[in-house]
């Protein structure tokens, strides 16, 4: 452990090192990339969490009494788009995976800082298109867009918005292409492929799906906005076409898109848990794998989204049995992260109780996950809030806690700031209070039979529902408070040191927040991964 | 592995960006990023092929009878063109390697020329369905066509994947004029040329992705064996 | 329909619901052993190891507590779970997959935003579905639209409405009852108000309920005013038309595996028909010309539905099964299984023309 000088804020780091917002507009630095993208997802993440807060609003009555269907059907399509596509996709690789891996390895920059820069554009363009189709009255399909209602009967705004989610794919093609070539070829001297953190391994698994899936939906949407406007044909049976086609194309992506969403928060979540143990992660292979396991299984599971949609009953049962065996290496994951606190000197401080409730939210979500790969079961399942409660397990419970965990751990490096520990322990427990009332009753209404995207509801279901929508304005409190006392931390908050949790990887060996090149020399690594011991990493000039 | 040449030429250290530690290192990460990035096109054009197969499979006496509407002359034609330009394109980043600037423009403009023919020709082919109302639509009428209600199909796939093609050559077109003014400058010689040999990369994908459309629009039951 | 209180935990009324719910507790214990066990741990070890004082931990040898072989034991356990979790789902999905072949049959037609049921005796429809307790019954759906999905959470089981194609869904449903219809795939505005009742009556109910029916006859009587009104008669043969020859016998073809001109060969069955009354070029049948014109425009799906039924009753000359069972017998079907037998012979009373 670097045992600190006084804490000081250096007086030339990538921040202050040029001033002016074209500086920063036209920027190639991946740190200060990395901040413009806090500020578009954060921003996307807010208007996403709205749309929330009017379907649990609508759903604590059974009637339809505060919006009218159609008003109702866009808040759903809109929250589900919002958050997977300007939310949950760019988040962890966009904002920490784009700060944290040229240092984690030792670089001065990812391998094509301008497509970087390039990305983030893109990303802010196509959330403009969707801000523009939202404006003009928004689209009613379902983020899922199923035809032939998308194409052929939807009076919303299909094309621009499809158009808009096409621009976003671009933006993720280009970042995982930079992290590939950039883990690949730009690593310090002596840092082999296993003495990675794991966190970057978790992206390289996820960057591989970004590059390989997005392409899928990117043509889909094409064919989808091409249909819209000539009639083709492509998936509509009234011109020949075929619906379930669609379906298969569209998952084709979105199911290991939702790997994209998990895994690299499951790499916040494994430096976490071993900063704060002091210990290096249990079964490092096995994680580091599990993680290039999941990004190839999930690309052959994508059927199981469609076991009641006319796809054959052989096709099922191949898809079925493949979704379990995809389910194992995060199984494996979740006993590693806990052995690795075995034996460990562990430290309960507000990343770590992120990490913490990853581990038993997306435990819970991840075991849901096998109740809809059961096929006997989730022909009842399917298409209700059962599924609903899933994902938001994995995507809320996991992804998100991760991507909080992440932004309270790498705070101090990325701002020089030190936030205070009393309120974002409180919001850490909050959100987690908050999350649990809202999903875990929709489980029951899922099996009671509530189908999803329900304007109005049978009486018997409003009891669950109004627990949904309470646990949802505590979850709502949780976000809104780190917004508040982590802004503050960057006026008021004490300056940072280089390494204030003791932890071993390379950007912990630099000031915080960074100088603009990173390191002043180029790290030499000599030593395995996560060791824990007074002198981790040797400097030569 | 390449072999690597270390030069120690000024334009050599004016190539190399700040992030990168030497020039090697840099060429190797370029090629590397045009390789994922044609994988990820690969994948954008499979949507397509996928669909082509799923309607093809289910609708073959459909698929067949379009397919003859294509002229197969103009198509042979065209693929011909494509494949020399492929040559010029292959015989530029040659001259690049070996530092002849006048060869190198030479070559690129034959490319371009070779593209915009082809462009030219698709251009005309377009404007030939639309006036026998081939095109799907309000105005479709295949005359003469098998199973009249999933021909519409077939031609919603011809243009979408000769429409997308035909986008990756216009943007190559300007990636071409972009590299003969660099060329024209001087700037690409035997140590580096890493722009021309990676867009060379990217037409021969673009002609490859050719190879496989001409035969599964063009040359579907010639032979009319399929009823 | 009445109002139902609160509840946790759905009613189980088909004989494929305790099955779920059987295989859905294996699940919940499973996922609730392991979730505990996690949280549990994770806490524990929090507590048990919380950091005392400015000590680092000594490396722990992972190989002195058998890493490799925890990692392989915390693999198998959960895969040898998942496995049985995955035969017993496949198992009812299989079941579900396969409607009896003596099921009472019934049709619907989802539409944007209701459901319009059509009874094989002639009884229609909307919102509603009325049948007896105790028998097999199989849904044949279409969709005229969007897709929709018939889901009936009291018998555990779905399906997707697809525009353009059949699919179907059977239940036996075991107490009499009043139970939701819920559309369960979103289709536009009133998606959750595209809702019902299932009404499942005693057999002696279902039999009055039966007689007060609309008196329109039987879904293919109706399929055979249809079929003669669209001139399909003219050309086709059928239990009472001739013909002209130059179009396939419709007699018994119902079920029949038919050889197709470009030498393949596919079954009869429901999307067949419906398929050759719109798309007739798509599989011409070998031995015939194309020469069948398009009904497209011209027939509506519960049209199509009609002729289908009246196109399966060709193929059993007793006629169509009726599910008016005296409240006597619970058993299902009293009728010859004609429907299943397969001919490959060309099609009696037609006459091949070589090309």
């Amino acid at each position: 452990m670097i045992t600190a000088a006084p804490p000081v804020t250096p007086k030339k780091n990538y921040i202050n090192a040029t001033e002016g917002l074209k500086s920063w507009l036209l920027t190639v630095d991946h740190k200060r990339i990395g901040i413009l993208y806090l500020l578009g997802v954060t921003f996307f993440f807010a208007l996403g969490g709205l749309f929330a807060a009017l379907i649990r609003l609508e759903l604590a009555t059974p009637a339809g009494d505060l919006v009218e269907s159609n008003t109702y059907n866009k808040f759903f399509t809109m929250h589900g788009i919002i958050m997977v596509f300007l939310f949950l996709i760019p988040s962890i690789p966009a904002v920490l995976g784009n700060f944290l891996i040229p240092l984690m390895i030792g670089a001065k920059d990812v391998a094509f800082p301008r497509i970087n820069l390039l990305s983030w554009y893109i990303y802010m363009t196509s959330g403009l298109f969707v801000l523009t189709s939202l404006f003009m009255g928004g689209v009613d399909t379902g983020w899922t867009f199923y035809t032939p209602f998308s194409s052929s009967y939807s009076n919303g705004y299909v094309v621009a918005t499809g158009l808009g989610i096409f621009i976003s794919g671009f933006s993720s093609i280009l970042t995982g292409l930079n992290f590939i070539v950039t883990i690949h070829r730009m690593r310090a001297p002596g840092l082999t492929w296993f003495r990675l953190p794991l966190f970057v391994w978790a992206h390289y698994a996820t960057s591989m799906i970004q590059i390989l899936g997005t392409p899928v939906i990117a043509v889909t949407l094409l064919l989808l906005v091409l249909e819209r406007g000539f009639h083709i044909g492509f998936f509509d049976p009234a011109y020949g076409g075929d619906p379930v086609l669609f379906q298969h194309m569209f998952w084709f992506y979105s199911h290991p898109a939702v790997y994209i969403m998990i895994l690299p928060s499951m790499g916040v979540v494994t430096e976490i848990i071993t900063t704060f143990s002091s210990k290096k992660p249990f079964g490092y292979t096995f994680i580091a794998f599990s993680s290039v396991a999941i990004a190839v299984f999930g690309f052959i599971v994508w059927g199981h989204h469609l076991f009641v949609s006319s796809q054959s009953v052989y096709a099922g049962m191949v898809f079925s049995i493949l979704s379990y065996v995809v389910a194992i290496p995060s199984a494996i994951k979740v006993f590693n992260w806990t052995s690795t606190m075995y034996k460990g000197s562990v430290r309960v401080t507000t990343p770590m109780l992120y990490a913490l409730g990853f581990i038993g939210l997306f435990t819970i979500g991840g075991l849901t996950g096998l109740f809809l790969a059961c096929l006997g079961v989730d022909v009842h399942l399917t298409d209700t809030y059962f599924v609903i409660a899933h994902f938001h397990y994995v995507m809320v419970g996991g992804a998100i806690m991760g991507f909080l965990g992440g932004i309270h751990y790498w705070w101090p490096k990325i701002f020089g700031k030190m936030y205070n520990e009393g309120w974002s322990k409180l919001s850490a427990v909050v959100v987690f209070i908050g999350f649990n009332l809202t999903f875990f009753p929709q489980f029951l209404l899922g099996y009671m039979g509530m189908p999803r995207r329900y304007h109005v509801y049978p009486p018997e279901f409003q009891v669950l529902n109004v627990l949904s929508s309470a646990g949802a304005s505590i979850l709502g409190l949780g976000y809104l408070l780190p917004f508040c006392y982590l802004i503050w931390s960057l006026k008021y908050g004490p300056d940072a040191p280089p390494n204030p949790w003791g932890a071993t990887t390379l950007e912990w060996t630099t000031s915080s927040p960074p100088p603009t090149e990173n390191f002043e020399v180029t790290p030499v690594i000599t030593q395995e991964a996560y060791t824990y011991a007074p002198e981790e990493v040797v400097h030569v000039g | 592995m390449p072999q690597r040449r270390s030069f120690t030429l000024a334009s050599h250290a004016s190539a190399l960006q700040h992030h990168f530690e030497n020039i090697e290192q840099q060429k190797d990460a370029s090629t590397i990023g045009m390789w994922v990035f044609l994988v990820t096109e690969v994948m954008f054009f499979g949507g397509m092929f996928l669909a082509y197969f799923v309607y093809r499979q289910a609708y073959p006496a459909a698929f067949a009878s379009a397919s003859n509407k294509t002229n197969l002359y103009i198509g042979a034609a065209n693929t011909t063109v494509l494949i020399c330009s492929s040559l010029t394109m292959a015989l530029a980043v040659h001259a690049a390697a070996m530092g002849k600037k006048n060869l190198i423009v030479l070559f690129l403009i034959l490319t371009l020329l070779l593209g915009g023919t082809f462009l030219g020709v698709k251009a005309y082919e377009y404007h030939d369905k639309w006036v026998h109302h081939e095109v799907p639509g309000r105005n479709f009428d295949c005359e003469g066509c098998t199973d009249a209600a999933h021909t519409p199909l077939f031609f919603a796939l011809y243009f979408g994947m000769t429409g997308l093609h035909a986008t990756h050559m216009i943007v190559g077109a300007g990636i071409i004029i972009f590299l003969i003014m660099k060329a024209r400058k001087g700037v690409f010689n035997a140590a580096y040329h890493t722009p021309v040999e990676l867009f060379g990369l990217y037409w021969h994908f673009v002609d490859i992705i050719w190879i496989f459309l001409f035969p599964l629009l063009y040359l579907i039951d010639r032979s009319g064996a399929v009823k | 329909m009445g109002q139902k209180s609160f509840q946790l935990f759905p009613e189980a009324a088909s004989t494929i619901a305790g099955q779920v719910d059987g295989l859905y507790a294996y699940l919940v214990l499973v996922s609730a052993f392991f979730s505990l066990l996690i949280a549990f741990l994770i806490v524990f070890f929090a507590i048990k190891y919380r950091k005392r004082g400015d000590e680092i931990p000594a490396p722990v040898d992972e190989h002195s507590i058998g890493g490799m072989l925890l990692e392989i034991v915390w693999s198998v356990i959960p895969l040898g779970l998942s496995m049985v979790m995955f035969a017993w789902g496949a198992s009812i999905f299989f079941t579900e997959s396969r409607p009896p072949a003596d099921s009472m049959e019934i049709y619907v037609t989802g539409k944007q935003w209701m459901w319009k049921i059509q009874h094989n005796e002639g009884s229609r429809e909307i919102n509603e579905l009325h049948i007896p307790v105790n028998r097999d019954i199989k849904l044949t759906l279409t969709s005229e639209d969007v897709i929709h999905d018939f889901y009936v959470p009291a018998f555990r089981t779905k399906t997707d409405v697809l525009p353009g194609k059949y699919t179907t869904e059977w239940f036996r449903p075991t107490k009499v009852g009043e139970y939701h219809i819920f559309c369960a795939e979103y289709c536009g505005t009133k998606h959750s108000g595209m809702i019902g009742t299932v009404y499942v009556l005693s057999q002696e109910d279902y039999n009055k309920w039966l007689g007060e029916g609309s008196g329109e006859g039987s879904m293919a009587e109706q399929g055979q005013a249809l079929f003669n009104q669209l001139g399909c008669g003219n050309c086709h043969a059928s239990l009472i038309n001739k013909g002209n020859g130059r179009c396939p016998n419709l007699n018994g073809v119902f079920g029949t595996t038919v050889d197709l001109k470009d030498g393949s060969r596919v079954r009869a069955d429901e999307s067949y028909i419906r398929e050759s009354v719109l798309y007739p070029q798509a599989k011409i049948v070998a031995g015939y010309d194309d020469i069948m014109p398009t009904f497209k425009g011209l027939i509506t799906e519960d049209g199509l539905l009609k002729l289908v039924e009246y196109v399966k009753s060709l193929g059993n000359p007793n006629g169509t099964q009726t599910s008016v069972v005296p409240a006597a017998t619970q058993t299902s079907a009293t009728e010859p299984k004609t429907r299943q037998q397969d001919k490959t012979s060309p099609q009696a009373g037609s006459v091949p023309r070589n090309r």
